[in-house]
């Protein structure tokens, strides 16, 4: 009769013991290639030369917020190594120095590669090869939505359908006799964007009765934009990169145009691209766009956490200016990398890191808007749709002012 | 109807900044027998130059003529130390130091600048005037009338003064001039350092409308090119002539040709370009050359 | 067999440098990692397409800024024949050389009536628009989502062999596109050698040192001048259609400007009018940019102000001044520089007797 109550406690104790081991599968710790007991190399490459290499700056403040976390002592303990390589935006370099960074380098995962092309060029490689393609730098689509083809394959930012597909929602809501015009990049870019924007207009696409196509070697937009006006649309698109939207901008303030809604993609959104527009003519007033994370810019988030420690974690980066929504873009995404090797724990393995980005992520990341959480499940494999609508108040000296709440379009693309 | 008068207008301001750019091309090719593939990039840095001067606080008026001048002088030192020693060698040569340049040139402005936009500012303001119910800024009137009285000032150099005469001479008879006395890899120097004050005269003006960055003039010297070849490219008013109807030409095709929509523009710069040198090599205003055995 | 016999004693040195070289290139896949075989491989790539672009410039004097473009014709002709009529990968190179080939010869055409100067401005243009031509027919090229290539397995002779030899791991996909291109190379360059060497060599030769005297021979300058713009096409779509598959996708951002710049800059640096030069050309072209970017800024001896400097501004920088410099001193490039040092290397080792003799120093021109 005494040797009940030891007994019952070693049973108490064994199961407490088994519950705690039952979290990781079942095994203690495992490791992976790139995975040293006090390091993780994670391999990036980006365009940090020729015409794209303003998104260089990107690369640059994801190592700041590793640096950061380093000197905090690391993820579990181990430090974060990250090797950059300059791919110049091309396909074929991309393709050389991811395979150098998976064979010879022996990276665990490839972190935020930027491009479509370039990131395409190397996702059927990294996914036989079961290597990490993480929350590539890009918003096409075809990363999140084709997981099911390539389970090593993810994006983060919203992807373009998402974004454009609010805009059709706020059009249907708020301006239903829109007469649609879209100035569009000719690449995989822009024509995504018209995608969501049609689909997301749905039987309503008539509504855009013109669109105008443009080169990178154009010498400028202002042929297409006389075209849209002629055309007598009153609600225009501008799907393009940020130099040539805030020309767009500009020439349609002196072509003497004024559309009731301009409605501007969020990578050319930033408040330094409104303003350059600003000193070139263009009434920006009234201008809509989307925004899911924080412009530090915006007085709003002077007094913000979530900003202070941005500001705190750019510092490391010397070249990097704290102005440029690209580099709160590479310490948000860098965050939500460093939060899935935590959770990873002791099981750092390729398979496991895949898994909870692509099926457990739930995550409130101190440098997006307020309400913006990066989800995934096992049947939603997009990390990032939720936005808000903004609007630009205050001309030259104003700002981004959020509008309404935040849209979600969970689940709205297939 | 209004759309094509804007089309044409439109046109016409892009090509004042082809024109703008083709003068300083037109000047080297006088000087040297040879289009300087580097002649966008350098334009590009000098206008970086005078960005900087600007923003450590001199004002507008007096970096302009010091951009200038350090322009002028940058072109001479290239060609001093990098052009004289290949001076004899074959086209293919300088091509190839050109392009050299040109890369090393935007690299530099990529390292020193970095790649983001920046604001350039203009003496022109950017409110438009009404011309015939289209729009055209006074910015681009100011690119269009400056590349006018560079024409003028180009003209009036290469064919009424001595050191005009001097440097056509040595740039197409080397030989026989430098029996006359003509100091002819001073000439060429000299011709340098003008076709460099130019292109920062051309990467002045035009930064304000587009934005200044390091690949300011990749695409715009193709258009360049194709109005300096379209005009002659010995010819200075060939360059402003070609250049505005080039802008208005790739303007109107990119608006009107199915074929060629927004996306193909550039090409249209490459058909000018091929088909003048096939159906009229000397362009509109050249004269014919004689080669020689 | 006496014959035979014969050739080896009076071979030039020059063949047996020739040789050991090749046996290098057949063996170095045993010894080097998959990775490494790959790296090569694009090496190999760049020097065939220098090959060609090398008869075009050095041979007949006629420069091209657009050697990219042909290498997109090629990679293309191949993609689309893989992926929409499913012709074996290895059939198609061919077929993209002789499209490839015809397009230039079409493109040599034109080309006639254009000097120097403009011939290289008119390439330029075609260089800077090619992604754009590309972009435009959707259907036919994917526009700008590309075509996706799939990795070529080894065929089983090829993984025994490796695997006889190596008696390592199986052969990989990228050991073997190694020695398809490895072999397309040595043929390609083979044949380039025979062109050089005969007729058609000198007769370019003569087009590109004194056209208009040339002509008053009765040499067809036409003729020879569109032959070799239609060669040097050939050669770029071989290494187009290699390029395409060994990158195992093409798509318009792979053939901007900067690569058709960096093939004319390989071949100059490589050596103008040389069969060696292309080789040298290859391992410039591919390997510039890395050890720019990578190498100089992880070794521990170069100061770190340095480093990041030299890193930060990029490629760019390195190859304009780089070849600024080569253009200024040794304009015969590379190989040029070797074959003057050894010149003079044996003419000093013959002693100074043979200085009265009037001998021609060995014409680093003819093989």
């Amino acid at each position: 009769m005494a040797s009940k109550g030891p007994r019952l406690g070693v049973l108490a104790a064994f199961l407490v013991t088994l519950a705690a081991c039952g979290g990781s599968s079942g095994t203690t710790t495992a490791t992976d290639v790139g995975i040293t007991s006090n390091s993780i190399l994670l391999g990036n490459t980006i365009a940090q030369s020729g015409v794209a290499a303003s998104y260089g700056t990107i690369a640059n403040a994801e190592n700041a917020y590793f640096t950061y976390i380093n000197n905090q002592g690391g993820v579990n303990g181990r430090k974060i190594n990250f090797k950059i390589l300059d791919d110049a935006y091309a396909p074929p370099n991309a393709v050389t120095l991811t395979k150098q960074l998976v064979e010879q380098d022996q990276v665990f995962a490839m972190f935020s590669g930027l491009g479509t092309q370039t990131q395409t060029s190397v996702r059927d490689y990294l996914n036989t090869k079961k290597v990490p393609q993480l929350f590539v730098a890009t918003g096409a689509t075809t990363f999140d939505l084709d997981y099911g083809m390539h389970s090593f394959t993810l994006g983060w930012q919203p992807p373009y359908q998402g974004e454009s597909r609010i805009y059709a929602k706020d059009i249907l809501a708020n301006h239903a006799s829109a007469k649609i015009g879209v100035l569009y990049q000719n690449d995989d870019y822009g024509q995504d964007y018209l995608k969501g924007l049609t689909d997301g207009l749905g039987s309503s696409a008539s509504m855009i009765i013109a669109k105008e196509a443009f080169d990178s070697t154009a010498p400028n937009v202002t042929s297409q934009l006389v075209k849209l006006h002629a055309a007598g649309v009153d609600t225009l698109f501008i799907f393009a990169i940020p130099v040539p939207t805030l020309t767009a901008l500009a020439t349609v303030t002196a072509l003497h145009w004024k559309p009731n809604q301009i409605y501007l993609n969020s990578v050319s959104n930033p408040a330094s691209y409104m303003k350059f527009a600003a000193s070139k003519g263009a009434a920006i007033d009234g201008v809509i766009s989307v925004s899911y994370i924080k412009d530090p810019t915006d007085p709003q988030w002077a007094n913000d956490a979530g900003m202070k420690l941005y500001r705190t974690v750019i510092a490391n980066c010397s070249t990097c200016d704290a102005n440029n929504g690209f580099n709160i873009y590479g310490v948000a995404v860098a965050y939500t990398m460093v939060d899935v090797l935590k959770q990873a724990g002791s099981n750092l393995t390729r398979a496991n890191v895949m898994s909870i980005a692509a099926t457990q992520l739930n995550e409130t990341n101190p440098f997006l808007l307020p309400g913006v959480t990066v989800k995934t499940s096992s049947s939603d494999h997009f990390p990032i749709m939720q936005e808000q609508v903004i609007q630009w108040q205050g001309g030259a000296t104003g700002g981004w002012k959020l509008q309404g709440s935040i849209i979600d379009e969970r689940g709205t693309i297939k | 109807m209004q759309e094509l008068t804007q089309q044409v207008v439109s046109g016409l301001a892009n090509g004042g900044i082809f024109a703008s750019l083709a003068l300083a091309l037109v000047l080297i090719y006088n000087a040297m027998g040879l289009v300087n593939f580097a002649q966008g990039e350098m334009a590009m840095f000098a206008t970086f130059i005078a960005f900087t001067l600007i923003n450590h606080g001199f004002s507008y008026w007096f970096a302009l003529p010091l951009t200038v001048a350090i322009a002028f002088a940058g072109g001479v030192l290239i060609q001093r130390v990098v052009i004289r020693p290949v001076e004899r060698a074959p086209v293919l040569t300088l091509v190839i130091v050109t392009l050299g340049l040109a890369t090393l040139i935007n690299g530099a402005a990529g390292f020193l600048f970095g790649y983001v936009p920046r604001v350039f500012p203009s003496p022109f303001s950017v409110s438009t005037v009404n011309l015939l119910g289209a729009y055209l800024s006074y910015q681009d009137m100011g690119v269009i009338v400056v590349s006018g009285v560079v024409l003028v000032l180009i003209y009036l150099l290469l064919q009424r003064t001595t050191i005009g005469l001097m440097m056509r001479a040595a740039a197409h008879h080397r030989e026989a001039s430098r029996l006359l006395g003509v100091r002819v890899s001073w000439m060429l120097a000299l011709g340098w350092g003008l076709a460099s004050a130019v292109g920062a005269v051309s990467g002045i003006m035009v930064a304000p409308v587009l934005v200044l960055e390091p690949n300011l003039m990749q695409t715009i010297i193709i258009y360049a090119f194709a109005a300096a070849v379209l005009g002659g490219i010995e010819s200075p008013l060939g360059a402003v002539v070609g250049g505005l109807i080039v802008g208005v030409t790739v303007n109107l095709a990119g608006a009107y040709i199915p074929f060629v929509g927004g996306d193909l523009q550039l090409a249209v710069a490459l058909a000018i370009i091929v088909g003048v040198l096939i159906v009229k090599p000397n362009g509109l205003f050249g004269r014919p050359s004689v080669r020689n055995v | 067999m006496q014959l035979i016999q014969q050739r080896l004693r009076t071979a030039p040195p020059r063949y047996w440098l020739v040789l050991v070289v090749a046996l290098f290139f057949v063996g170095l896949p045993t010894v080097v990692s998959s990775f490494q075989s790959s790296e090569w491989t694009q090496v190999l790539i760049f020097a065939i397409v220098i090959m060609g672009l090398n008869i075009l410039v050095g041979y007949s004097g006629q420069i091209s800024l657009g050697h990219g473009a042909l290498m997109a014709v090629g990679a293309y002709t191949s993609a689309i024949l893989i992926h929409r009529y499913h012709v074996d990968y290895l059939v198609t190179i061919p077929i993209a050389g002789l499209l490839t080939g015809l397009v230039g010869f079409l493109l040599g055409i034109p080309a006639l009536r254009l000097s120097a100067l403009y011939l290289a401005l008119a390439t330029f243009a075609l260089a800077v628009v090619t992604p754009s031509l590309i972009k435009r027919p959707v259907e036919l090229t994917g526009g700008v989502q590309g075509i996706l290539i799939a990795a070529p397995d080894p065929p089983q002779f090829a993984k025994d062999a490796f695997a006889a030899i190596t008696g390592g791991p199986a052969m990989t996909s990228d050991q073997w596109m190694y020695y398809v291109s490895l072999f397309l190379a040595l043929l390609l360059f083979w044949f380039a050698w025979n062109i050089v060497r005969h007729r058609p060599g000198r007769a370019m030769r003569a087009i590109r040192d004194r056209e208009v005297a040339a002509a008053t021979f009765g040499i067809n300058i036409a003729a020879y001048k569109t032959m070799a713009f239609g060669i040097s096409a050939f050669y770029a779509g071989v290494a187009g259609a290699l390029y395409g598959v060994t990158s195992g996708f093409v798509s318009p951002d792979s053939f901007p400007l900067a690569l058709s710049f960096q093939l004319l800059v390989g071949t100059v640096i490589g050596g103008l009018a040389s069969i060696a030069g292309p080789l040298v050309g290859g391992i410039f072209t591919f390997w510039l940019p890395i050890i720019s970017s990578q190498f100089v800024s992880s070794q521990p001896w170069i100061p770190a102000q340095i480093a990041s400097a030299f890193q930060k501004a990029g490629p760019a920088v390195t190859y304009g001044a780089l070849l600024i410099v080569i253009m200024i001193f040794a304009p015969n490039g590379i190989v040029g520089l070797v074959v003057a040092g050894y010149a003079r290397l044996q003419a000093r080792l013959r002693g100074a007797g043979d200085r009265g003799t009037g001998q021609m120093p060995p014409d680093p021109q003819t093989v």
